[in-house]
């Protein structure tokens, strides 16, 4: 590790543009937006907002990279979130089943509905364009004849709390007001486990071979996010604390982020979309993965519509449409690629929370609907068109 | 004999990268003129200078084409003046019909609609020209690689070719298809066109050729003149690589053990037309030690026997049984196939054997996952060690192991790919044509990685289209035509007359 200098850090951001540019443009897009709204962006309240209207999107772009990476697509999620949104409704509400039960029915339904569909594409070969529009027309209708076309609601107030709650602040006693400490803490620890979790791995790489990340990039890298956590946990502390879903939502980045870089798995779900051929000869058994993709694909839209049912209290027919839309289009801007094989859970978190301050920013300073989505479509156009200008450069 | 193209001091860099330095090129009216020299010595770059996929502006130097400097910006503008380039990989679209792709791009249409009876009657005197007998409207995917070869010649000949480039026509093609090629070039000469061949194969050359140009490392190295003398294919490896290399196989002294694997009386049908008996009760057995080849034309059955014995990754209907270490082994799908100790290195690298976004670290431990994590979780820092010493004992050309192997030459990529299978730890590896498409030193490095597998106690089964690489290389050949076995051969008995006798034998049996 003798070359840190500035030339090195230069080239290494250079090859790795791909990963760093969405990043840098979802700071400016925030940056733009805190300017332009006044502050009102950053406020505590607002910021709380913005991770709780957008955490179904998030939830179910950490499934759908998964999919796209293993050359797929899945365009039956908005519909399963409506369709899981009233069946949670039917149950709980017309049955009067307590949630802990219905939570659970609801997930394991989400997964076979998923399983289902990726069985014909899996084993039977059908195009998972095809399967997956069948399934968003089937769920769509069928969302509506559980609801009998109305909205069902309210939902028990325990429920409620999967998208309204925030984590309780156990050292409540020792302060006064209403800063949540606990989540403050908690902020902490995770802002100091990432870079030792790194430099960890650090350590075991270098102990093979020479590590291409300079370390005094690492270290800026990490100082960035950090700050950034602590920041962001500090606003929201000082409102109401991390939300739930928040949590859910850390928790499901970790999982997949883990399984798509560091286990068999991940790594064969990568060989599949980027040669499904050599895979198979390698001895990868592609059906069941690409089975399973599906199946937690449609595990995460069952989550994500409960979220989202939470979040409005109430199970309506027009729940989850054109979501898929939303949520597809963050992972490829997230610098996912169509034909599979590349992407990653973090650039499509990224791409997400991109679409989810574009959103609440021009909400805020009174861009219509009309224009929100000219400009949300450009912003897709031109995340995908950065993308192959530096594939074509490297 | 007047000169026809002219090209002067080209030089054209990459980030990083001299790929041409200073190439004198001269070419003269009516000859064929054979381009050599090893993977990356710089041909197909300054083919595509010519050609101007790499537009003026973008190299140093001139072209004189017709004695006029020329400032090609695109494809187009070259063959506007009747320099026509086929490439390797073939640019037919498989689902148009012969016609169709002939005159693509080219249509012969008024008013954009197109003037079918025409078409037809031009292409009909195309493919006489080439020699093909098939319908116009014939779709391309319907004949083999070796027609298709011809309706891209078809192709350009449609288009006022006064210089037709061919890089690696016959690659794909077998004995008899390329010995038609070669003729019709022949024929091409006689009727005033010029040619470039670019070939690895140097017995066609050395046939054909009336002119050879070495490229080595970038550079001109030398260009022989073949009416002055037979050129031995001897010299012109030593201008391509640089030495002289006495021996083109490496030695060996076989060491034989007890049997590994054997196949008995195995049957394959086709996946989709299930009544067509693909392989034909074959039997066929590898000891510890040894290298035996597989001989036979193209559609032999060959590379349908090797997928449908690894995993039944092709046909349908598989009968028949495989036995490692004397004992019957389910080999039923390639997890278990490879875990029986089977190991398959594809005839198609780019289309079957790599992940080509990836790098080379994740394409070696491909097959291979458990051996470099623990619980589903993957060590990156053995699976890196696992990359650096297949890099160092396989000699994989690369600054990094992170380098994607898309970037890395056809040698290189196949080193991979063994590699991979390596990695597997496998008793028997089947190697389908191992040294397709790449260079004269790059077969050297990969017989060798043979022999030391032979040499460690493996049993190695070679695939190969080009006869004296079996020669050159097997203990025992065995000799396939039509889906059956035609017979055996012993190595040091074996000859090209020996074989082609032996599969013409079987066919005469037949009819």
């Amino acid at each position: 590790m003798t070359e840190t200098s500035a030339n090195s850090i230069g080239h290494y951001l250079k090859t790795h543009m791909r990963e760093y540019g969405m990043l840098l443009a979802l700071v400016v897009i925030m940056g733009f937006f805190q300017v332009v709204t006044d502050g009102v962006l950053m406020r505590p309240v607002n910021l709380t907002n913005l991770f709780l209207q957008n955490s179904y999107i998030i939830i179910m772009a950490v499934g759908m990279l998964l999919v796209i990476v293993a050359g797929h697509i899945d365009l039956s999620v908005g519909s399963v979130v409506g369709f899981i949104g009233a069946l949670a409704a039917v149950m709980m509400v017309n049955w009067d089943l307590p949630p802990i039960i219905v939570v659970p029915v609801c997930l394991a339904a989400g997964a076979v509905i998923g399983a289902a569909q990726g069985y014909w594409i899996a084993y039977w070969r059908i195009p998972s364009f095809i399967v997956t529009l069948a399934g968003m027309l089937v769920f769509k209708g069928l969302t509506l004849a559980l609801l009998s076309g109305q909205s069902v609601g309210p939902f028990p107030a325990s429920f409620q709390l999967l998208s309204s709650g925030f984590v309780p602040d156990f050292f409540g006693g020792l302060i006064e007001g209403r800063f949540n400490l606990f989540s403050m803490v908690l902020g902490i620890v995770v802002a100091v486990t990432l870079p030792v979790l790194g430099l960890r791995s650090r350590a075991k790489q270098a102990k093979f071979a020479e590590i291409d990340e300079p370390l005094a990039f690492f270290m800026a890298k990490h100082a960035i996010a950090g700050i950034a956590i602590l920041y962001i946990t500090y606003l929201l502390s000082t409102y109401r604390g991390l939300p739930n879903v928040l949590i859910v939502m850390a928790l499901l980045i970790a999982i997949f982020t883990f399984i798509t870089n560091s286990t068999t798995i991940g790594r064969r779900i990568y060989a599949i979309g980027g040669n499904e051929k050599a895979a198979k000869l390698s001895g990868i058994n592609t059906k069941r993965l690409a089975f399973l993709t599906f199946a937690n694909m449609g595990m995460l839209a069952a989550l994500a519509g409960l979220v989202f049912a939470a979040r409005l209290n109430t199970a309506t027919p027009k729940a989850g449409v054109a979501f898929e839309l939303d949520v597809i289009a963050a992972v490829f801007i997230g610098g996912a690629s169509m034909s599979g094989g590349v992407g990653k859970v973090i650039g499509a978190v990224v791409g997400a929370l991109i679409m989810g301050v574009m959103n609440n920013g021009m909400s805020i300073i009174g861009v219509g609907i009309d224009w929100q989505q000219v400009i949300k479509g450009l912003v897709l156009l031109a995340a995908v068109i950065f993308d192959v200008y530096n594939k074509n450069k490297a | 004999m007047d000169t026809i193209l002219e090209m002067r001091n080209i030089t054209k860099t990459f980030p990083g990268v001299k790929a041409l330095d200073d190439v004198s090129l001269k070419v003269r009216r009516g000859e064929i003129h054979a381009l050599c020299g090893e993977n990356g010595a710089g041909k197909s770059t300054l083919m595509k200078v010519l050609s101007g996929v790499y537009p003026h502006g973008s190299y140093d130097g001139d072209i004189l084409f017709d004695d006029e400097i020329q400032t090609f910006r695109d494809i187009r503008d070259s063959e506007d003046r009747g320099i026509i380039i086929i490439h390797q990989e073939l640019a037919l679209v498989p689902l148009l019909s012969i016609a169709e792709n002939i005159f693509l791009g080219n249509e012969i249409a008024e008013n954009g609609i197109i003037d079918w009876p025409a078409t037809f009657a031009r292409t009909i005197e195309l493919l006489r020209k080439v020699g093909l007998k098939e319908a116009p409207n014939t779709l391309v995917t319907n004949i083999g690689v070796g027609k298709q070869q011809l309706v891209e010649i078809a192709k350009a000949l449609s288009k006022k070719v006064k210089l037709l480039i061919l890089d690696e026509p016959t690659a794909s093609l077998q004995e008899n298809d390329s010995q038609k090629l070669l003729d019709l070039l022949i024929e091409f000469r006689k009727q005033g066109i010029t040619s470039i061949l670019i070939s690895h194969k140097l017995n066609e050359i050395s046939k054909v050729a009336d002119r050879i140009t070495v490229l080595r490392d970038g550079q001109a190295v030398s260009t022989l003149d073949c009416h002055d003398g037979p050129i031995s294919e001897g010299a012109i490896i030593k201008d391509m690589v640089g030495r002289d290399m006495a021996h083109r196989y490496p030695d060996r002294t076989p060491v034989i053990g007890e049997t590994l694997m054997e196949v008995r009386n195995w049957n394959v049908y086709h996946p989709l037309h299930i009544d067509r008996h693909l392989i034909r009760d074959v039997n066929i057995s590898v000891a510890r030690g040894e290298v035996v080849g597989i001989a036979g034309l193209m559609g032999a059955g060959r590379t349908e026997l090797a997928m449908s014995i690894f995993g039944r990754a092709y046909g349908v209907n598989i009968s028949g049984e495989v036995l490692m270490h004397g004992q019957p082994v389910d080999v039923s799908t390639v997890e278990k196939a490879i875990a029986a100790g089977l190991a398959y290195v594809t005839e198609d690298r780019k289309d079957m054997g790599l992940v080509l976004d990836e790098n080379i670290t994740r394409n070696i431990t491909l097959a291979n996952l458990p051996g470099v994590s623990q619980r589903g979780v993957i060590n990156e820092g053995a699976e890196r060690q696992v990359a650096e010493e297949y890099r160092g004992r396989i000699n994989i050309r690369t600054p990094n192991v992170a380098q994607k192997v898309v970037n890395l030459s056809g040698g290189n990529q196949q080193k991979v790919v063994v590699s991979k299978w390596l990695f597997a730890g496998p008793d028997v590896l089947i190697l389908d044509e191992p040294t397709r498409g790449i260079d004269v030193g790059a077969k050297y490095e990969i017989y060798t990685i043979i022999n030391k597998l032979a040499a460690d106690g493996k049993g190695v089964i070679m695939i190969s289209s080009e006869m004296p690489e079996l020669l050159g290389m097997c203990d025992r050949i065995y000799v396939m035509d039509e889906g059956s076995m035609n017979g055996e051969l012993a190595g040091h008995e074996a000859s090209q007359e020996k074989i082609m006798h032996m599969i013409l034998k079987g066919r005469g049996k037949d009819q």
